[in-house]
């Protein structure tokens, strides 16, 4: 079998700061591999073909769809999942307003929902409502309206930069 | 025992503060267990070849190709599986002439639908069951395919079950009064046709079941991603043949329900069917376009409706003839015939009049079968409700306030049985558009939408007035024959640490069961809620019960928790008597701790309590009871349902040249009885409204002549996103029920309820001075701009 037809590959990349090594299916999705392979199901598998953003993780710093992205192409990458974002602390903040808020209910948009929020917040300022909202319109939430998602949003930035909140 | 909810600081109040969910911080860290994230030793995938026709003979099926690729290991059809499953055949005694044909795990001579189950493969993983099942060559004999719902009946349609006699699977005609003589004697007529299009519940997490079969045990355990486990649960046994006792149904978190996963699917019984043959776990999660063509439908009907009105805006009777498809089969056990029959009890609902004549006709149709979703009938009924009332408004040139004011039932008026017969213990209608009208300032949004309209800014105003059936009895599906419970449980105990842990049979599917729960037995027992651990979803665990549909968890599930509460409370309370030689009624528990009543001051920590009972039991008298667990059921009894009531109003924009509807805000006002968690209730509104406005602007499943399903993708069938939608004030009036002690009804689908017929009414609003108004959802901009006569082809 030639070197472009092969179905098995080999990766090296980073994933919540620990170093992984796998010998990949060259079709095995991102999110497959994370939830299967690593048994990091935090983020979700919604629809499978990238409009519900259950599935958003962070690549290189970007969010990204995890059923968009092969395994394959994560080689070298340094990944972060929520399990990895609650380890470090640095979206406790958020976490703790989406709780108190309750910005969620069924929970299963909530970790692609929260990496998500993590880019926008993570470019400072504070974004208006209408902002917020178009930020998040990539991550589908069928249970809570988005209205507490936006407040819990709006709450933290606000924090943040030190505003009352 | 009563408690004086009237007294915000009575001790321990926990009912009617908003307490965090203790189910939430696990979900925002990532630590949920829904059911795709459990892995079992052995455990193995099932992937369904389906139907690509909507109406087809199967005939021969070929599997060897399939059967070689890597990982595969058995491949069935449905011949294979009704030989360890029997059918089941969807009917219920009161909903009478209702008839559907006996349905499959996976269809054996015909497929009545585009993705109908009919050949399943089991493989060592998911991609290679999906590999092999693309190489299934199964011989398909197209069959004539019923789609038309207003022609279904017609002499010269197919009949799709030839079994059946025709394609009526119930109709029920209700009259009251002299409808005739009310429509000639009539100051003013209005009719319209109303349409609601085909729905379904897009839950982010698909449908999802693993069943594992242990034969040396002769247990079946199902993780299941379900609102009704004991339903489930009986539901496995009979038709897999197996005692109800040896089937073990759990449910941990749930990614969504909205109604869909109440239901019995053909490809989840095919999984347990599965798993018995093959005695170990097998795993079925739907992918997105499985989601599509297989969770139940919802909504699809077409209305023609009339009311007449007296001089005086006074409603003097509406006439109603529904229609809606179900497609191929009615849907175990709960039946497709629930959604017509609502529109026959709900529609009218607010309004005191004599006058009613309604019909559903419910046809089969070569589609994915309907079935209850979020609301039931209740936005069909509400739109057709409120759009007549306010284009009889228009007519007599009256504000749709003043006609509402004119109509609705008095406050004082309860109880009151409606024209439906529905009975109506205590309604607010009147109280709850008074707080609408304060919370939207309506005469100040009147003139603002005046202002605009002289710039060209054309601006509307919708009111929805609604009902909503809440705590149903037995008298929903009960008395049909179907083994569903409508009476719900509790157990709740203590302990050695002091620690309460309180078993329910309803379930958390993310709207706060848990919290409720929680905050409900702390109030009852006397301890803070974070003392107080909830389990629910485990058949062999938890009391039996009905689960989460038809908004009881709360009034069920609470009360029956309540209840249970109070019984441990005075358990605890008569060995705490002995122990400290006091009288029991001079005795409470505040906090945790025992303490006399009067005074407050602390005699014993719970803690101090536990550890008597269970480790030096011998200190206590012989004969003491010492039981430190209680268990209480609740059932209503008074009435079918408790009925709640509200009313929403939506402001919006329509851009006059696209035909694009902007909605700018959005109220609800709603009497759900008592309320337990503020915030809760709260989302809750606001997650059903969206969910309505979906209904109103975006959502419909198209299909084409020959039943193709055309939009089974999220990018096609659109939802509400963050960017479109409005903020919701929501305000409240509390009616309790007399029923309970803790006096709650429901409130989870009020928002649905009544979403779309604001947004309908508010659209209408804005285009009256233009002569144009839309009734066929979802208000697309094509169908705003055709309403216009903006587009004529």
């Amino acid at each position: 079998m030639t070197e472009a037809f092969r179905d098995k590959i080999d990766i090296a990349l980073t994933v919540n700061g620990e170093a992984v090594e796998a010998r990949v299916p060259a079709g095995r999705h991102m999110i497959d591999f994370l939830r299967l392979d690593l048994g990091l199901t935090g983020a979700h598998a919604g629809c499978e073909h990238g409009v519900c953003g259950a599935c958003t993780i962070h690549v290189d710093g970007q969010a990204v769809r995890g059923c968009l992205m092969l395994a394959a192409q994560a080689d070298g990458t340094e990944v972060w999942t929520l399990e990895g974002l609650t380890e470090t602390g640095v979206i406790r903040d958020l976490q703790d307003a989406f709780v108190a808020r309750n910005a969620l209910q069924c929970g299963y948009c909530t970790p692609g929902m929260l990496a998500s929020i993590k880019e926008l917040l993570d470019q400072g300022g504070v974004p208006d409502r209408a902002a917020i909202r178009e930020h998040l319109s990539g991550n589908y939430c069928r249970c809570t309206g988005y209205e507490a998602i936006i407040d819990a949003v709006e709450s933290v930035a606000k924090a943040r930069a030190g505003e009352a909140v | 025992m009563t408690i004086s909810f009237g007294n915000p600081d009575r001790p321990n109040s926990y009912i009617g503060k908003t307490v965090p969910r203790p189910n939430a911080p696990r979900l925002v860290q990532g630590r949920g267990k829904y059911v795709d994230d459990i892995v079992l030793p052995r455990m193995a995938h099932v992937v369904f070849v389906r139907s690509p026709y909507a109406h087809a003979r199967i005939g021969a099926i070929d599997t060897a190709e399939a059967a070689a690729v890597k990982g595969v290991l058995r491949i069935f059809t449905g011949a294979d599986l009704a030989e360890v499953c029997t059918p089941w055949v969807a009917v219920l005694a009161h909903l009478k002439g209702l008839k559907s044909p006996p349905q499959h795990a996976l269809a054996v001579d015909r497929a009545c639908w585009v993705g109908d189950p009919v050949v399943a493969v089991v493989a060592t993983s998911r991609a290679a069951a999906e590999e092999a099942a693309a190489l299934v060559e199964v011989d398909y004999d197209p069959l004539p395919a019923v789609t038309d719902m207003m022609t279904a009946l017609d002499t010269d349609t197919p009949v799709l079950h030839p079994d059946m006699g025709d394609n009526l699977a119930f109709r029920r005609l209700h009259e009251e009064g002299d409808v005739e003589a009310a429509f000639a004697k009539a100051f003013k007529v209005v009719e319209a046709r109303f349409k609601t299009a085909r729905h379904t519940g897009v839950t982010l997490e698909p449908r999802s079941i693993l069943v594992d079969w242990n034969p040396a045990e002769g247990q079946m355990t199902a993780y299941h991603a379900t609102q009704a486990p004991h339903m489930i649960q009986t539901v496995l046994a009979k038709h897999l043949d197996l005692p109800e006792g040896r089937v073990r149904v759990i449910c941990d978190d749930v990614g969504g329900s909205y109604g869909i996963k109440v239901h019995v699917y053909p490809d989840e019984v095919a999984t347990a069917a599965i798993a018995k043959i093959m005695a170990r776990p097998i795993k079925f999660v739907a992918d997105r376009l499985e989601s599509f063509t297989t969770d139940i439908h919802a909504r699809d009907h077409e209305i023609g409706a009339r009311i007449a009105v007296d001089a005086d805006g006074r409603i003097l009777a509406f006439d109603i003839d529904d229609w809606t498809a179900i497609g191929a089969y009615s849907v175990y056990p709960r039946t497709s015939a629930i959604e017509g029959n609502q529109v026959v009890n709900l529609c009218g609902g607010p309004y005191d009049f004599a006058n009613y004549r309604a019909q559903t006709s419910v046809v089969f149709q070569n589609k994915t079968p309907t079935c209850q979703y979020r609301a039931v009938g209740h936005p069909i009924a509400v739109a057709v409700t409120e759009g007549l009332v306010d284009m009889a408004a228009a007519e007599l040139g009256m504000d749709p306030v003043e006609i509402r004011r004119r109509n609705m039932y008095a406050d004082d008026a309860y109880p009151v049985t409606s024209p439906a017969k529905m009975r109506f213990e205590g309604l607010s209608h009147h109280a709850s558009m008074d707080k609408l009208l304060a919370l939207m300032d309506y005469d100040a949004l009147r003139a603002e939408q005046a202002e605009l309209r002289k710039k060209g800014i054309h601006r509307g105003i919708g009111i929805a007035s609604f009902i909503e059936l809440t705590n149903p009895s037995p008298f929903m599906y009960g008395i049909g024959g179907a083994r569903i419970s409508a009476q719900d449980g509790c157990t709740v105990r203590m302990d050695p640490d002091g620690s309460i842990v309180a078993l329910s049979g309803v379930t958390e599917q993310g709207q706060g069961t848990e919290a409720m729960l929680a905050q409900i037995v702390a109030e009852g027992v006397g301890v803070a809620p974070a003392k107080v651990r909830v389990i629910t979803g485990d058949t062999q665990v938890t009391p039996y019960g009905g689960g989460t549909w038809a908004s009881r968890g709360a009034g069920i599930g609470g009360e029956a928790a309540l209840q249970s509460a109070l019984a441990l409370k005075a358990s605890i309370l008569e060995v705490a008597g002995s122990m400290l030689q006091a009288p029991v009624d001079a005795l409470d528990i505040r906090d945790g701790q025992v303490v006399d009543s009067t005074t407050g001051e602390a005699r014993m920590p719970l803690e101090e309590l536990g550890r008597i009972v269970y480790f030096r039991g011998d200190t206590l008298p012989k004969g003491l009871p010492r039981e430190l667990v209680q268990t209480r059921h609740f059932i209503t009894s008074d009435y079918p349902f408790a009925f709640t009531n509200g009313v929403q109003a939506s402001y919006l924009e329509v851009d006059t040249d696209t035909g694009e509807v902007k909605l700018l805000k959005h109220w609800c006002v709603e009497d759900c009885g008592r309320i337990i968690n503020p915030q809760l209730v709260d989302e809750q509104i606001r997650g059903g409204i969206v969910q309505g406005l979906g209904g109103a602007l975006y959502e419909e499943i198209h299909y084409d002549e020959d039943g193709q399903l055309l939009n089974g993708s999220m990018a096609d069938y659109l939802v509400p996103m963050a960017a479109e939608m409005p903020d919701m004030v929501i305000g409240h009036v509390e009616t309790p029920t007399m029923e309970s002690t803790l006096g709650a009804k429901g409130a989870g689908e009020a928002g649905t309820a009544g979403a779309p017929a604001a947004v309908m009414n508010a659209i209408n609003d804005a285009l009256r001075p233009m002569g144009a108004q839309v009734t066929a959802m979802p208000f697309t901009p094509e169908r705003v701009l055709r309403a216009m006569g903006k587009i004529d082809d």
